[in-house]
């Protein structure tokens, strides 16, 4: 691996509706290995810069690089087929399907030939688990319905899925905000596991705390504008609420 | 019989376990409710267990299965089709014209599958395309086909005979008679469809969850369209069945159908919500409304209590259905 090429890279993106300028000059940093934290306040342009790098809305100017490439993603398909996977709040689970119909959903296995084809559900049900197995620590019956988990493991799934088709950057919004604490820990190993397997992770969080837990840089917007940078260790949650609030930067 | 929810989900050892799971009664209503008065009937009359009734059963049962495959098409995308009442006569009227003009019975059975499928194709453009609500677009075709219906057929219903429609009627395969056989084969179809391909898992998506499905990047429209289109099919076949069966295409509307292949559906355990299918269920569900009413005919009951007991039956089965895990 070049030395820190970053997986994604971010210059002075704009994006307006209308008279609306929601973005104005957004910067981003993802570096593969790395937990890359993103606040700001409500309105600050954090959704709509996580929609332009996947994809979808066509951002009005700046450049997005992906492993050094420039990039233009005409949709949220194509952005996929890259290796960008997103975890939305609402985890795109199917309640009714098993965990591992999730796991391989529009992704199935198959056997047969010509149009005549039906699920390997045997590998794809092996594959879950042992996919799942590496990275969740309370491992839920891969043959379960997703109606009958928890929502710690519903978000443990969604991450799973996100990272386990050999994504480079997996994003991440708000992961934890609807989970308790215990559920809430396990979450966070398992973003701490993916970050050992060198998965670039951007993480969307008003959970300042957690920011300093888990990430490894911090990346604070206001108003449509990255203003401020640093890494995790070397700040302190004061200065980011500063931040974030518009006294600094 | 049902394997959907107690084989996947690795029950606790021990049958009383399983009897004590309220999940277990609640996925099983139909089958439960299938069994109870099976064994009601052959209990009060010594005719209902002979081979000659439940052959005969079996038969009436057909055309309501295949109907009710094909509302479950609807049903699992979280739709309806109302218009079932009036493409089954549409249908059967298309089937007997082609018939009666001359074109003999491949052309027939291929233009009643076909007229089934175009109103499954509107009905499909209609509710992805046009965004309208399952149950008013459905409603408004009802109305549409049962006009063209009786249009095309000038009101009249005609008799259709064949030597083919004879042998479809009443011939078999040593015991198991054709019209039997047609059933079990398009429900175990249906029911492969769902559990064992990436179509039916997709379609399940689309209709459990359809954000997360469009987000997962199956065209959640075009999964719409295609079940309205599998479900015309169906209702084109259930025709010829239709004709085979009464001898003849009748133009006017098939409520009764309409509303018993809605109920085999729900007492099968298929959510109307969507995302669930239970085509085994299903097949259950309108084996409980045909045995009923064979059981009330052999024992004589009054065609009267006849409605009123489905009725019932249907609704104790939605309050079953609410212990479903």
């Amino acid at each position: 691996m070049s030395e820190a090429m970053p997986v994604l890279e971010v210059r002075g993106l704009r994006k307006s509706f209308g008279a609306v300028d929601a973005l104005v000059g957004a910067e981003l940093i993802c570096p593969a290995g790395e937990v890359t934290a993103l606040v700001g306040d409500n309105g600050a342009g954090k959704s709509t810069l996580i929609r332009c790098i996947t994809g979808v809305y066509p951002p009005d100017g700046g450049a997005i690089a992906f492993k050094g490439a420039p990039i233009g993603f005409a949709s949220p398909t194509e952005a996929r087929a890259l290796g960008i996977e997103t975890v939305y709040q609402d985890l795109a689970l199917v309640e009714d399907l098993t965990v591992w119909q999730n796991m391989y959903l529009n992704r199935e296995v198959e056997h047969g030939i010509g149009p005549f084809r039906w699920l390997d559900r045997r590998r794809m049900i092996a594959e879950t688990e042992a996919k799942l197995e590496r990275l969740l620590v309370n491992m839920p019956p891969v043959r379960a319905k997703v109606r009958r988990l928890s929502g710690g493991q519903r978000q443990s799934i969604a991450i799973g899925r996100a990272a386990s088709w050999g994504s480079a950057l997996v994003i991440m919004d708000e992961p934890t905000a609807a989970l308790g604490v215990r559920e809430r820990g396990a979450v966070e190993a398992l973003i701490g596991r993916l970050r050992g397997e060198g998965v670039a992770q951007l993480v969307i969080s008003h959970d300042l705390e957690q920011v300093m837990r888990i990430s490894d840089s911090v990346w604070v917007m206001r108003r449509g504008r990255t203003i401020a940078r640093w890494r995790t260790r070397e700040v302190d949650r004061t200065r980011i609420v500063a931040a974030i609030a518009g006294a600094e930067g | 019989m049902m394997p959907a929810g107690a084989a996947a989900s690795r029950v606790p050892a021990g049958i009383e376990a399983v009897l004590r799971d309220p999940g277990f009664w609640g996925d099983n209503a139909a089958v439960i409710g299938l069994l109870v008065i099976g064994v009601a009937f052959s209990l009060l009359t010594p005719f209902f267990l002979t081979w000659g009734n439940i052959s005969d059963l079996l038969v009436s049962a057909s055309i309501l299965v295949v109907l009710a495959t094909a509302q479950q098409f609807a049903i699992v995308t979280a739709g309806i089709d109302l218009s079932i009442a009036a493409n089954l006569p549409w249908a059967a009227v298309v089937f007997g014209l082609v018939y009666t003009g001359g074109f003999g019975i491949p052309a027939a059975i291929v233009a009643a599958i076909a007229a089934g499928m175009i109103v499954g194709v509107v009905n499909g453009l209609i509710i992805a395309k046009l965004r309208v609500n399952d149950f008013i677009a459905t409603l408004g075709m009802l109305g549409v086909m049962n006009g063209v219906a009786l249009i095309v057929s000038d009101g009249q219903s005609f008799s259709v005979s064949s030597p083919f429609l004879q042998a479809l009627a009443l011939g078999s395969i040593g015991p198991i008679r054709y019209f039997y056989l047609i059933a079990i084969v398009i429900a175990l179809a249906a029911h492969f469809l769902f559990t064992r391909t990436a179509f039916g898992t997709h379609v399940l998506a689309t209709g459990g969850n359809r954000d997360a499905a469009r987000n997962m990047g199956i065209p959640v429209d075009r999964m719409r369209i295609a079940v309205y289109v599998i479900n015309g099919a169906l209702v084109g076949l259930a025709a010829i069945l239709l004709v085979a069966r009464t001898g003849g295409s009748d133009p006017s509307l098939q409520t009764s159908q309409l509303l018993s292949s809605i109920a085999s559906v729900v007492l099968g355990g298929s959510s109307l919500f969507g995302g669930r299918a239970a085509v085994l269920g299903t097949v259950a569900g309108a084996l409980v409304l045909t045995t009923l009413l064979n059981g009330f005919t052999l024992l004589q009951v009054s065609e009267f209590y006849q409605p009123m007991a489905v009725g019932i039956v249907v609704i104790a089965a939605a309050v079953l259905s609410r212990l479903q895990r």
